[in-house]
């Protein structure tokens, strides 16, 4: 079973669409349905499309379990350390930054019906953002590992 | 007396049943997962219908993609025939 013309020419035409969906779902994760774990869950399926679409040759190349390694515990120490942010205002998990000013998601946050501002939320997005990194990670190197073990027939 | 909610439930709740058993009775096994995949897809849209839009995403990504991925990765290894014992 290799991978065909079509099977490449549909991967080709839909991975940067299935990854641009799971990037939106990840930064819009305060305002919509969604957040870090379903947009990584998409990015990582973007991800498996042309991990299965391509020889496992340029899989080898492309994509190193190591760097998916240090981008996972990278997202796990991301949210902690987003969490322990939360001490220098009062408790652990607290949201120092929505409503401060800060320059990336610390807007004050509009009152009334709104359609939803992107630059709000505080910790929230950045949380969403570490969250999704991890799963995104953690799930393309199941995939990857899955792909490139060296099992059976030694392939 | 049959409100389009009751419908499309009746609808998804039989292309449920369709799906798998027919991921159950192929005998590709290549066309079993891809069958349920489908059982997946369906099930994200049941969610989507009963207004938990999270889950749906969560169920699409993971059972209608990740999954259906890992099945025909293992499938590569082996064969796509069932081996009657």
């Amino acid at each position: 079973m290799r991978s065909t013309l079509i099977i490449r020419t549909v991967a080709r035409v839909l991975s940067p669409l299935v990854l641009t969906f799971g990037l939106y779902i990840i930064l819009h994760g305060h305002l919509t349905p969604g957040g870090g774990f379903q947009g990584g869950a998409v990015v990582a399926t973007g991800i498996a499309l042309l991990m299965v679409a391509h020889p496992p040759e340029y899989v080898r190349k492309a994509f190193r379990h190591g760097v998916l390694n240090v981008v996972e515990s990278g997202g796990a120490l991301g949210f902690l350390g987003m969490a322990i942010l939360g001490l220098m205002g009062y408790t652990f998990f607290r949201n120092t930054i929505a409503n401060s000013g800060f320059l990336l998601f610390g807007e004050g946050t509009p009152y009334g019906i709104n359609l939803g501002t992107l630059n709000t939320g505080g910790t929230l997005p950045y949380m969403n953002i570490f969250v999704g990194l991890k799963v995104m990670a953690g799930l393309s190197a199941i995939v990857l590992l899955f792909l490139l073990s060296k099992g059976g027939d030694g392939k | 007396m049959i409100d389009g909610f009751l419908f499309i439930q009746i609808i998804i709740g039989f292309a449920l049943v369709v799906t798998a058993v027919t991921a159950v009775r192929l005998k590709n096994l290549l066309a079993a997962a891809i069958a349920l995949g489908g059982f997946s897809l369906i099930l994200s849209l049941e969610f989507y219908v009963l207004q938990a839009p999270d889950v749906a995403m969560a169920e699409a990504a993971v059972g209608a993609g990740l999954t259906t991925a890992l099945f025909v990765l293992a499938i590569k290894r082996t064969s796509d025939e069932e081996v009657e014992e």
